[in-house]
């Protein structure tokens, strides 16, 4: 049981922002609810009403759009674990998706619940910064498309304004020269991850490096992306010492130990996973270049 | 202060509650309904205790507000068998002695049923991943794994469609 509260299930997208208008910080939105009922059962949050918008149709969508694919707000892990259908144009997606929780949270779990709640060790955000997404939302103000880069802007805080709702997250379809690769380590299965590694790696026909994007979670407040390693394999041999050799910048970073991991284990799982990141990402889109 | 009534189908049979909307699943269930076979742990999602089937998929039922739990099929594991005859899974679980406490094991079967439903051919590993969300506190997993191996696809008991044998 949780503290008393008003419920309200809009059916509409325009419903639930009149709601989130009319009761302003009163009001809290439930999308799959894994991380907000605990805050609710536990008393750290505390919402006057509930807005529940898994009424909302609207927000399920997933589709192509041009060179781009479009994914509801309310798409549950689970769809994008499975990967079925246009979501088989990013499948990072894929990848990324069996490392979140457990089955239970993944069932009913959501892109756009998680990327609103922002944790610091949690995959949708840097999996959404290292695609250099766009996380689409309407509110009093319209529409606006919030680059993933200026979304997060602290632990649990992100560029939202009262009233907004996300409507969904628009990400790059990943071409055939494209490999990528999710690497974490937590210390038990089902937990955040300590550190997690997002690399996406794109080939030029002459199998250099035409691209490469890092992302991490767990080594800071938001997740980082990583320009100096990027810059630093542009135009190489993907070969596997480069990539190690790349991540070694990764030594001069400065995460924030805590209770679940030192400062310098923080950053040594930072240096091993985007190695292997790398590794595995240029592997595959070798194969996928190959094909 | 929302009241409302939720109608669901508890293992085949439909059910109505009245209901605040700040009430959970895993409450309608246990004080409401009856279904007692349905335990709490640790009531934050994190033990897999509570786990039910909504609508075929496994969900924690101490993180559904009841309201979301409307019109919806929900299984526990009381609708695995035909109510005289244990479901092969359950079966096996008691031939191979998977059952310490005991506290674990609703959720552990339910979570289970599921996996092997969608991979019934699942190794020993995944098999141990599939249940990574599920905690024994007895930590006695290695005959709990033993009784899902068992009762997976060409290993003997067979569940639902499987090759059996």
């Amino acid at each position: 049981m949780t503290v008393p509260f008003d419920y309200r299930a809009p059916t509409t997208l325009a419903e639930a922002l009149a709601l989130l208008r009319d009761h302003g910080e009163e009001a809290k939105p439930l999308a799959g609810g894994q991380s907000l009922v605990p805050l609710l059962t536990l008393r750290l949050a505390r919402p006057a009403v509930l807005v529940d918008l898994n009424g909302l149709d609207e927000l399920r969508a997933v589709r192509r759009e041009g060179d781009a694919l479009f994914v509801g707000a309310l798409v549950r892990h689970r769809a994008l674990e499975r990967g079925e259908g246009a979501l088989a144009a990013c499948a990072l997606l894929q990848e990324a998706a069996p490392l979140i929780g457990n089955v239970r949270v993944r069932t009913l779990g959501t892109i756009g619940g998680s990327l609103a709640h922002a944790d610091p060790a949690a995959e949708w955000p840097a999996v959404v910064r290292a695609l250099d997404g766009a996380v689409l939302v309407r509110g009093p103000g319209g529409d606006r498309a919030v680059p993933a880069g200026e979304f997060f802007v602290g632990a649990l805080v992100t560029a939202l304004r009262p009233g907004e709702l996300i409507v969904g997250v628009r990400l790059p379809a990943l071409g055939p020269h494209v490999g990528f690769a999710v690497e974490e380590f937590s210390r038990r299965a089902g937990d955040f991850a300590i550190v997690a590694a997002v690399a996406v790696v794109e080939l030029a026909p002459d199998g250099t490096v035409a691209r490469a994007r890092v992302s991490l979670a767990g080594v800071g407040a938001i997740p980082q992306r990583l320009p100096e390693i990027e810059a630093a394999l542009a135009g190489q041999r993907p070969d596997a010492e480069t990539l190690r050799r790349a991540a070694s910048h990764l030594d001069a970073i400065e995460p924030e130990g805590d209770a679940h991991a030192s400062a310098a284990y923080r950053r040594h799982l930072a240096r091993v996973l985007t190695a292997r990141a790398l590794v595995r990402a240029a592997a595959r889109a070798g194969r996928r270049t190959a094909a | 202060m929302t009241e409302l009534t939720v109608a669901l189908i508890l293992n085949g049979r439909p059910c109505e509650v009245r209901t605040a909307a700040h009430r959970t699943l895993l409450e309608v269930l246990r004080d409401d309904l009856g279904a007692m076979e349905v335990k709490e742990g640790c009531g934050e999602g994190v033990c897999g205790t509570c786990t039910v089937l909504l609508d075929g998929e496994p969900v924690s039922s101490c993180l559904v507000l009841a309201p979301r739990a409307a019109g919806r099929k929900i299984t526990t594991v009381r609708g695995l068998g035909d109510g005289d005859r244990l479901h092969p899974l359950q079966e096996a679980f008691v031939t191979q002695g998977g059952v310490q406490c005991g506290f674990c094991i609703p959720g552990m079967i339910l979570t289970a049923y599921a996996f092997l439903r969608d991979y019934p051919a699942a190794s020993r590993d995944e098999i141990r991943r599939a249940i990574a969300g599920n905690l024994c506190r007895c930590t006695g997993y290695t005959k709990i794994i033993d009784a899902i191996v068992s009762a997976a696809a060409g290993r003997g008991a067979g569940g639902e469609g499987a090759a059996g044998g």
